[in-house]
């Protein structure tokens, strides 16, 4: 199928709905077995850092909630663009189903990043550039949760979230640049796409297993939210009536 | 392997405090979601389910 039918059939909540199954059952499979490895891997075999001790092993809990945090953000962005570009119904879709994922994960970042302070800085909270951007990619989830709360109109409220989630991708290099512009106790990023990290591989490879874990987890999660919504929007037609039968 | 036995796993060289605390709010945000996501779903099926009932009532009556 080439890249033109396939956008053409996303317009299709019926298309929508039967192709993500495969795709959220392998997800799901995915999540449960890179989960389950490094999470051991992460608190049991992954060595104590040589200053920070155990306290280390909150990273990989910490990074990847944070890299995801931001991820699905754009990924609202981007379904914002589409939305307001082509009009596709299923963006919003889209947007409402990331929005519950990518707000827990924004809190979990925040949340882990302060217990991980606490130890290592010395503190739970600090008004760095990082924390403040971070802080402020969860206000920008609970508004535009809020904002669609408020309207009723599904058109208007389509265009407005879709609107506040483009307008709120500012937000992301600024929280990437943050730890440059601002020198302040936030480490600076340990992965990056040009660079090796500077830890060695018993450190790092837990943290990506993790994280290939946790993106394939919110793909499950997305995917089951967008396919409970397509059924909500779709609960007249006949199609949504055969299968629930 | 890290530790040397469960409890040394459990004490976490002194900072059980703070790893477990982050670790139980990784199980939760992940448990809630997964739990939130499927009632949705469900949710909107048993509607479905409960309106193609009322609707096949009312052209039977």
């Amino acid at each position: 199928m080439g890249l033109k039918t396939f956008w053409h059939k996303l317009g299709s909540p019926r298309w929508f709905y039967g192709i993500a199954n495969p795709w959220r059952v392998g997800f799901g499979l995915a999540a449960a077995l890179l989960l389950s490895v490094g999470l051991v891997w992460a608190l049991v075999y992954a060595p104590p850092d040589y200053q920070q001790g155990n306290a280390f092993r909150i990273f990989y809990i910490h990074v990847p909630s944070a890299m995801i945090a931001q991820s699905i953000y754009i990924g609202m962005g981007v379904a914002g663009l589409v939305l307001f570009v082509w009009r596709m119904k299923l963006a919003d879709v889209a947007i409402a189903a990331c929005l519950p994922v990518g707000m827990t994960m924004t809190a979990l970042a925040l949340f882990s990043g302060g217990v991980w302070g606490k130890p290592t800085w010395g503190t739970w909270w600090e008004w760095d550039g990082r924390t403040v951007s971070t802080l402020v990619l969860l206000f920008l989830y609970i508004g535009i949760y809020a904002l669609r709360q408020a309207i009723m109109d599904p058109e208007l409220r389509g265009k407005a979230s879709a609107l506040l989630a483009i307008v709120g991708t500012i937000n992301i290099p600024i929280i990437k640049y943050s730890v440059d512009w601002w020198a302040t106790l936030h480490q600076p990023a340990t992965f990056t796409l040009t660079e090796k990290p500077a830890m060695p591989p018993e450190m790092y490879l837990p943290a990506l297993v993790m994280a290939l874990g946790l993106y394939s987890f919110v793909g499950y999660v997305i995917l089951q939210r967008m396919q409970g919504l397509v059924l909500e929007r779709e609960a007249r037609t006949s199609w949504v009536r055969e299968l629930a039968g | 392997m890290a530790f040397e036995s469960l409890p040394d796993f459990l004490a976490m060289g002194g900072h059980a405090l703070y790893v477990w605390l982050a670790y139980g709010a990784f199980a939760l945000v992940l448990a809630v979601n997964l739990l939130a996501a499927r009632r949705l779903k469900s949710r909107a099926l048993r509607e479905i389910r409960f309106q193609a009932r009322v609707d096949r009532k009312e052209t039977c009556d």
